[in-house]
């Protein structure tokens, strides 16, 4: 492949308002690695993988995706990437295999490629058991893996997931970590957002810490920690995300929606 | 190569995005009976309401010569199936409004939006699988007219005509609906706006003569568009050639709303949502 990173953003700016939500953001992801995004709520998370999957446009700076810029080449980027974002983006009224056929036909895989790429899908999510029942029915885990499905159907080469594995038990948060680890093993970049730190040290081969819509830090989990003499990103974490009470917490999608 | 453009348009292949679109929406149609269902309750309780609790009065006025009571409601029957009809296109029309909003604060329409499909096909599949369900409800409430002693005269041609005008006016409609169920702030509030439709029909030439109304209240009723659709559905009802004039006014009406949808509706499509 390129030597041209996968995502890359240049003092990207947004706000709503006289709320400044992004302040200059500068982020690099080399394609097929996994680069996690920590802060805190309001940070701005949410609004950077808006403006990276075009459901937003920037104030002002650059953002590059599979060497499309966001702006510009809008259709070539949404044809490279594959979005899960916070509020569920699966049909209720249809079953599992219903959100998944949908999602073959719209990337024109054809009946019998679909059906292939559906089966195999619910096998890999271990969703095949209740994939003929309307997703309505489904837990909140099962729905967050056909979300992740859904994404994946038409094998995006960039990833946006966008808090993946916020309010799912241990157990469900395990599954996608290793399938997050099974993409980029096939060669996928991810970019997720997260407030686990945990998450963020197990699954990253790099950490960008945001905070206040400024990236305050950057590197392998291990840099981030013996450059801030920390024994844990927690710790790294607390020094550079200082609690604001007065500061009102900036709009993210999911505290709107 | 698309370049310089906030509002890049094209999926590769529309029409089988469209397509596919149009297939969940009627899929959904189905898994939601409660909906789909409703766009023909309304219509057919309006009818019974119009012919057998007011029709014995208002047929007698409504058809000269007329008598009260059975002859009245046989009159008046006649004289509202065509505006009962409509209601039935308005009640799909607001069912959209209601699936379009789901689809916006559901975080799917936000999905599709990340995708490489146009516009076009993520709204134009609702709206196509609404004229199906428009068609649909229109033929099982002319049905119960039917059943009630209408009697259409239309030859095959004027069915063929009737149904591209239902078609065209619910075409046409739910593209309002789409855009109104777009603006809305909740689902909740998706149908609060098309619920103004539903007064047009009422304001029309469709349930009295427009001749019988306040002079405010008549120049309202015979430039609003529904009055030249009503005229011209129920012309082709009774197998005599609509006004031709008429007829124009009626397709250029759909024509305009139509468009004015759709612009509406791309544009709230594209808007960023927090």
């Amino acid at each position: 492949m390129t030597s041209e990173p996968a995502v890359d953003v240049r003092g990207l700016r947004k706000s709503y308002g006289d709320l400044t939500v992004l302040d200059g953001v500068d982020l690099t992801v080399a394609a097929g690695t996994v680069t996690a995004l920590l802060g805190p709520n309001g940070a701005g998370k949410t609004t950077i993988v808006g403006i990276l999957s075009t459901l937003l446009s920037p104030d002002g700076g650059s953002a590059r995706v599979a060497g499309h810029d966001v702006v510009t080449q809008g259709d070539a980027v949404r044809r490279a990437i594959g979005v899960t974002g916070q509020v569920s983006a699966v049909d209720d009224l249809l079953t599992g295999v219903e959100n998944l056929r949908l999602m073959t036909a719209l990337h024109h895989l054809g009946r019998r490629a679909g059906r292939e790429r559906v089966d195999a899908l619910l096998t890999q999510f271990g969703l095949t058991e209740a994939a003929r029942k309307p997703v309505s029915t489904w837990s909140g885990g099962m729905r967050r893996k056909l979300d992740l499905a859904m994404t994946l159907v038409g094998s995006p080469a960039v990833v946006f997931l966008d808090e993946p594995t916020t309010g799912l038990d241990p157990r469900s948060r395990r599954t996608l970590w290793d399938e997050v680890r099974a993409l980029v093993a096939a060669g996928t970049t991810v970019l997720l957002t997260t407030q686990y730190l945990e998450e963020a040290d197990h699954l990253a081969d790099r950490v960008a810490v945001l905070d206040r819509g400024r990236i305050v830090a950057e590197g392998t989990a291990a840099e981030l920690k013996s450059a801030h003499d920390a024994g844990s990103l927690d710790d790294v974490f607390l020094r550079l995300t200082e609690p604001t009470p007065d500061a009102p917490s900036a709009p993210t999608t999911r505290e709107v929606a | 190569m698309t370049t310089a453009t906030l509002h890049p348009t094209a999926g590769a292949r529309p029409l089988a995005d469209l397509l596919t679109m149009l297939r969940r929406n009627l899929l959904r149609a189905v898994r939601y009976p409660a909906l789909t269902s409703f766009t023909v309750v309304i219509p057919v309780l309006l009818l019974l309401l119009f012919v057998f609790v007011f029709g014995g009065a208002i047929g007698a006025g409504v058809t000269p010569g007329a008598a009260p009571g059975a002859e009245g409601r046989a009159a008046y029957l006649d004289y509202i199936t065509p505006a009962i009809l409509l209601f039935a296109v308005v009640g799909a029309a607001q069912s959209v409004a209601i699936t379009a909003a789901m689809d916006a604060h559901s975080g799917i329409m936000a999905r599709f939006r990340t995708m490489a499909i146009s516009p076009g096909s993520v709204l134009g599949g609702p709206v196509l699988g609404t004229v199906v369900q428009g068609l649909v409800a229109v033929a099982v409430v002319l049905t119960v007219a039917v059943a009630l002693g209408f009697r259409p005269g239309a030859g095959v041609p004027g069915w063929l005509a009737l149904v591209g005008l239902v078609a065209l006016v619910t075409f046409a409609t739910t593209w309002l609906c789409v855009a109104m169920g777009l603006a809305a702030p909740s689902v909740e509030t998706a149908s609060n706006t098309p619920m103004l439709l539903t007064a047009l029909p009422f304001l029309s030439s469709g349930l009295v003569p427009v001749a019988t109304m306040p002079a405010p209240v008549r120049a309202f009723a015979e430039h609003q568009p529904f009055t030249p659709v009503v005229e011209t559905t129920r012309a082709l009802l009774a197998g005599t050639t609509p006004d031709g004039a008429t007829a124009l006014l009626a397709v250029g009406w759909c024509v305009a709303v139509a468009a004015v949808g759709y612009a509406w509706s791309r544009t709230l499509y594209r808007r960023e949502r927090r």
